[in-house]
């Protein structure tokens, strides 16, 4: 019997925990853009496990870009999170693990997503909720796609979490240059703008990441732009 | 009389100070009413500006880590356009609020139909696990709200009015009330509608029943009055017309019966003007409701004259 608690998973394993969801082997990092941000959140920076997973006091972690979802199941199973044995089954009907993820179906899951730009408005009240209970340890983690911000809700969270002065509120825009209609640094100049703080880095680059992830912005929110290779490169 | 948006902030003052669990979410209308709160709960009562996309994801964020959000703006702005964010940020995403709104169907005919909300109990009817309440009259919204922020996780929508009943009258969050009793029909009126619906079925033999929580529908009682009544059923209700007509058919799905639902037009009138104007517009004043009603419960509802 297996159970993943058991069991250390590396870096190394991811591409094969993915392969169990895909039927491909030979999954490289580049086959998914969000593998290198989930991974060291996941792995140097989110305080949570299965052990606390409904611990007042862990941090939170909400996946709003929740299309191709395999590289989070991957890092939540080798976290523990999920068990190995639910990865072959990937979008069949028994399946708690759907292509976009359902957070009453997904151990570790904060939210669902799959609609783009719910989880960043949903992030600003968990970060006012945690707030207004006194709970000052907790941090909010939210992961978007570069095309993602498209959607105006997410502009109308951005413009208020800078003047609310939300420092414990974190996103990560993992850009794969997706969207349409975009221009250079115009990301991080719009979070910027809004009195975030902004950081942009190679979406790769572990340490680089890790940096940006855990670098100080005292009373403003925080925005890290990961870089990777472009979509359709 | 005073309103049942009076009435809002003032309850929902004191629960905040009653309740840890409670916080308010707004998008700039309202906030006046609560400064004196915020002062009191300044992590508790948060205004997020002209954002309503923003106000139910920021409410269902607050509801996820445990906390009871009460969300408020007009009707239009607060299930028209988020939606999306109700059906997934609430519903989806298994979390509960309770959305109060302002405004109705034609609170403010000058306003136009930018601020008209006669769908939104429709919208909601599209989803699941909703409560609905529809208060008739100021002391019915105090009571409805507070059972409201009270029930738990649930997912409840309090629709307040302008439009109102001279009385209050008991009200428990989840029955129709039997109003009056009679042999050749049943008349649900729905909150407000009620004491137009009482002018109009005087000298008609009919039963009313007042509904104040429309969702879940209490279709026990309407089987209660059909089986003394008659199973010719008409509705009565402040926003679109038929809204609860499936509702109704589904309630007496076992008898045959005849259902018509009277509320508010989909036609766009493009009229601004008052209250009373556009109550009529819609056929539902007192004199318009008889004519309807009459005509279709037919000559055996009139009670000879004594």
């Amino acid at each position: 019997m297996t159970n993943a608690t058991d069991t250390t998973y590396t870096y190394a394993d991811l591409p094969g925990l993915m392969g169990l969801m895909t039927g491909d082997e030979k999954h490289g990092p580049a086959a998914t853009s969000t593998l290198d941000v989930l991974w060291v959140l996941y792995d140097r920076v989110l305080r949570v496990s299965p052990e606390r997973w409904d611990d007042p006091e862990r941090d939170r972690f909400l996946l709003s870009k929740g299309h191709g979802p395999m590289a989070y199941y991957a890092v939540l199973a080798a976290r523990g999170f999920v068990p190995v044995e639910w990865l072959p089954g990937f979008g069949s009907y028994d399946s708690p693990l759907g292509h976009h993820p359902d957070r009453t179906l997904v151990p570790g899951a904060e939210i669902g997503s799959g609609s783009l730009g719910h989880g960043l408005p949903i992030a600003v009240g968990t970060a006012l909720g945690l707030r207004a209970q006194g709970l000052d340890e907790p941090r909010v983690w939210t992961l978007v796609g570069d095309a993602e911000l498209d959607e105006g809700s997410n502009h109308e969270a951005i413009a208020f979490a800078g003047p609310a002065g939300l420092d414990r509120l974190h996103t990560v825009v993992v850009d794969n240059s997706s969207a349409s209609h975009q221009r250079p640094g115009g990301i991080a100049a719009r979070f910027e703008a809004a009195g975030w703080s902004a950081l942009t880095v190679d979406g790769r680059d572990h340490e680089a990441l890790y940096g940006a992830f855990t670098a100080p912005h005292p009373g403003r929110p925080h925005v890290v732009v990961a870089r990777v290779e472009p979509k359709s490169a | 009389m005073d309103t049942m948006r009076d009435r809002f902030a003032p309850v929902v003052s004191r629960l905040l100070d009653e309740d840890p669990r409670v916080a308010v979410v707004l998008a700039e209308i309202g906030a006046a009413g609560f400064d004196e709160a915020a002062r009191r709960h300044p992590d508790r009562v948060v205004n997020v500006g002209i954002r309503e996309q923003l106000l139910v994801g920021a409410a269902a964020g607050l509801a996820l880590t445990g906390l009871r959000p009460v969300v408020h703006t007009f009707a239009s702005f607060l299930v028209e356009r988020p939606f999306e964010q109700i059906k997934l940020d609430l519903g989806h995403q298994d979390a509960g609020a309770v959305l109060v709104s302002a405004a109705a169907s034609f609170d403010w005919p000058a306003g136009g139909y930018t601020h008209m909300a006669p769908g939104d109990v429709a919208l909601l009817d599209t989803l699941d696990g909703w409560t609905v309440h529809v208060p008739g009259h100021p002391d019915e919204a105090e009571t409805l709200l507070r059972q409201a922020v009270a029930a738990g996780d649930d997912k409840v929508y309090v629709r307040l009015s302008l439009q109102a009943n001279g009385r209050a009258l008991p009200v428990d969050g989840e029955r129709f009330r039997t109003v009056r009793e009679g042999r050749s029909g049943v008349v649900v009126a729905v909150g407000p509608m009620l004491d137009a619906v009482l002018a109009a079925a005087e000298g008609l033999d009919v039963t009313v029943l007042y509904a104040t929580t429309v969702r879940p529908f209490d279709g026990a009682a309407l089987r209660r009055a059909v089986g003394a009544a008659g199973a010719d059923v008409v509705l009565v209700e402040p926003y679109l017309a038929g809204t609860s007509t499936a509702a109704a058919n589904d309630a007496l799905h076992e008898v045959p019966h005849r259902v018509l639902g009277l509320g508010v037009g989909r036609r766009e009138l493009r009229r601004y003007g008052q209250i009373e104007e556009h109550v009529a517009a819609h056929g539902l004043d007192a004199r318009s409701l008889r004519e309807r009603i009459g005509s279709f419960l037919g000559a055996g509802a009139a009670v000879a004259p004594a």
